[in-house]
């Protein structure tokens, strides 16, 4: 009951989804749009799950007055004053919700993204050395591509821009493509150990079972 | 007002670029307020996007109790922090998985392999444009050659090598040794390439959004504080 259950209704849903995406008719799409609905309803308790998750782990940091405990105590702060505008004011522009995703969140997170051009930089400077063929290989790539999207590129050369995009849009799609395959078949098989009950470890260990 | 959203807007930019310095109390601060900050807004966005349409207003308003099965199967998943009743919640993740493969694999075989596949042999994805790999781009080639013809007629089959020599770089279930070894060399090279480029690609997206940063602290808050 505690293992068996979830992998037949996990087995029964994964089969129907498959069989659903063959067969056009609106019955089966009408289907397909409640589920999906449902899944949707589904993966948004899951997020309460992480938020519950968040919570839990900055509580028990304060009230046990762990390092670092009083920023426990800002990421608690800010979750709550975050969820309570939300839902107190509402979410349309120009209500406090909206001005803390605005004037907070945007402009941190892309703050955190643009501190990753220096260490990005630094991480160039240390691998960058042309060593290896392979090493050069992706030094003159990445210098050619950062070239050929700025001025200073064409100024050098016309022709960079233009090798820059064929590099872009040959060689790098090869590799792309290949990567994709290669994931699309891996999760291709995954997804079928998963739905067939070869692949348990979705289960988790819950009190020793 | 608006002047003091842009002031706390600006202090927490610089915040978070006080870690170039070193991890410090100013920086951890704003780390863990854009932590709670993100948490909150996204979960209210889903409850307001995908709950309340397609769970409470179906249920209160249209008085459709078809919506309630995924609200318990949801309701059950929150078990999972329980350590007598968490086996409660492998029901809900059952039916998220379960869904959530069943959706993924036809999509999956359509999406990373045919439509990649079809990409790569049949044709460029642009409307208008012949095939890449493409034979009458060599008779161009014979009866003109010239540079850009040449690039024209090659490019189809360096896609083709370049796919095939990355798959088999991938491929582990035989040693890269003999002709499998060389077609895995090609694909290391075909791979740093696609790093480099990525890699490029990733550092000038970075570069712009400091540029952006740099010119809201400068031309947005600075100037606007003194008037300047």
């Amino acid at each position: 009951m505690k293992r068996e259950l979830p992998l037949f209704i996990c087995a029964l849903m994964g089969i129907t989804m498959i069989i659903q995406y063959f067969i056009p008719h609106p019955y089966s799409i009408k289907f397909y749009q409640t589920v999906i609905g449902w899944f949707i309803i589904i993966m948004t308790f899951a997020f309460v799950l992480g938020i519950m998750s968040i919570a839990r782990v900055h509580w028990n940091k304060v009230s046990r007055k762990q390092k670092d405990w009083f920023y426990s105590l800002v990421a608690l702060i800010s979750l709550s004053v975050t969820l309570f505008v939300g839902f107190a004011f509402g979410i349309e522009r120009g209500k406090p919700f909206m001005l803390i995703f605005e004037y907070i969140q945007v402009p941190m997170e892309s703050t955190m993204f643009s501190l990753l051009a220096f260490y990005i930089a630094s991480a160039a400077f240390r691998t960058f050395r042309a060593r290896t063929f392979e090493a050069t290989l992706l030094l003159i790539a990445a210098v050619i591509v950062m070239l050929g999207r700025v001025p200073i590129g064409y100024m050098i050369s016309s022709k960079i821009p233009a090798i820059s995009g064929w590099i872009l849009d040959i060689p790098n799609l090869a590799a792309k493509r290949g990567i994709m395959i290669g994931v699309g078949l891996g999760s291709i098989s995954m997804g079928l150990k998963i739905i067939l009950g070869v692949e348990r470890s979705w289960l988790g260990t819950i009190g020793g079972e | 007002m608006e002047m003091v959203w842009i002031t706390i807007s600006a202090l927490l930019t610089l915040a978070i670029f006080s870690f170039l310095y070193k991890d410090n109390p100013i920086y951890k601060f704003a780390e863990h307020l854009l932590v709670g900050a993100s948490a909150g807004y996204y979960f209210v966005i889903y409850f307001f996007n995908s709950v309340k349409p397609n769970l409470i207003d179906e249920v209160v308003k249209n008085h459709h109790l078809i919506p309630l099965i995924p609200g318990f199967l949801g309701f059950l998943i929150l078990f999972r922090l329980s350590r007598k009743y968490g086996w409660l919640s492998r029901w809900s993740i059952a039916f998220y998985i379960g869904t959530g493969m069943g959706i993924y694999i036809p999509v999956a075989m359509q999406a990373n392999i045919i439509e990649q596949l079809r990409g790569t042999m049949v044709e460029t994805g642009k409307v208008g444009e012949p095939p890449l790999f493409n034979i009458s781009s060599f008779s161009l080639l014979f009866s003109d050659f010239n540079w850009h013809n040449l690039i024209l007629a090659i490019n189809g089959p360096i896609l083709i090598i370049g796919v095939l020599c990355t798959l088999a770089y991938f491929f582990f279930s035989k040693p890269h040794k003999g002709a499998l070894g060389k077609f895995a060399k090609v694909g290391i090279t075909f791979l740093m390439v696609g790093f480099g480029a990525s890699f490029g690609y990733t550092v000038m997206a970075r570069v712009s959004l400091l540029i952006g940063r740099m010119d809201f602290l400068v031309n947005t808050w600075f100037r606007q504080l003194f008037g300047l």
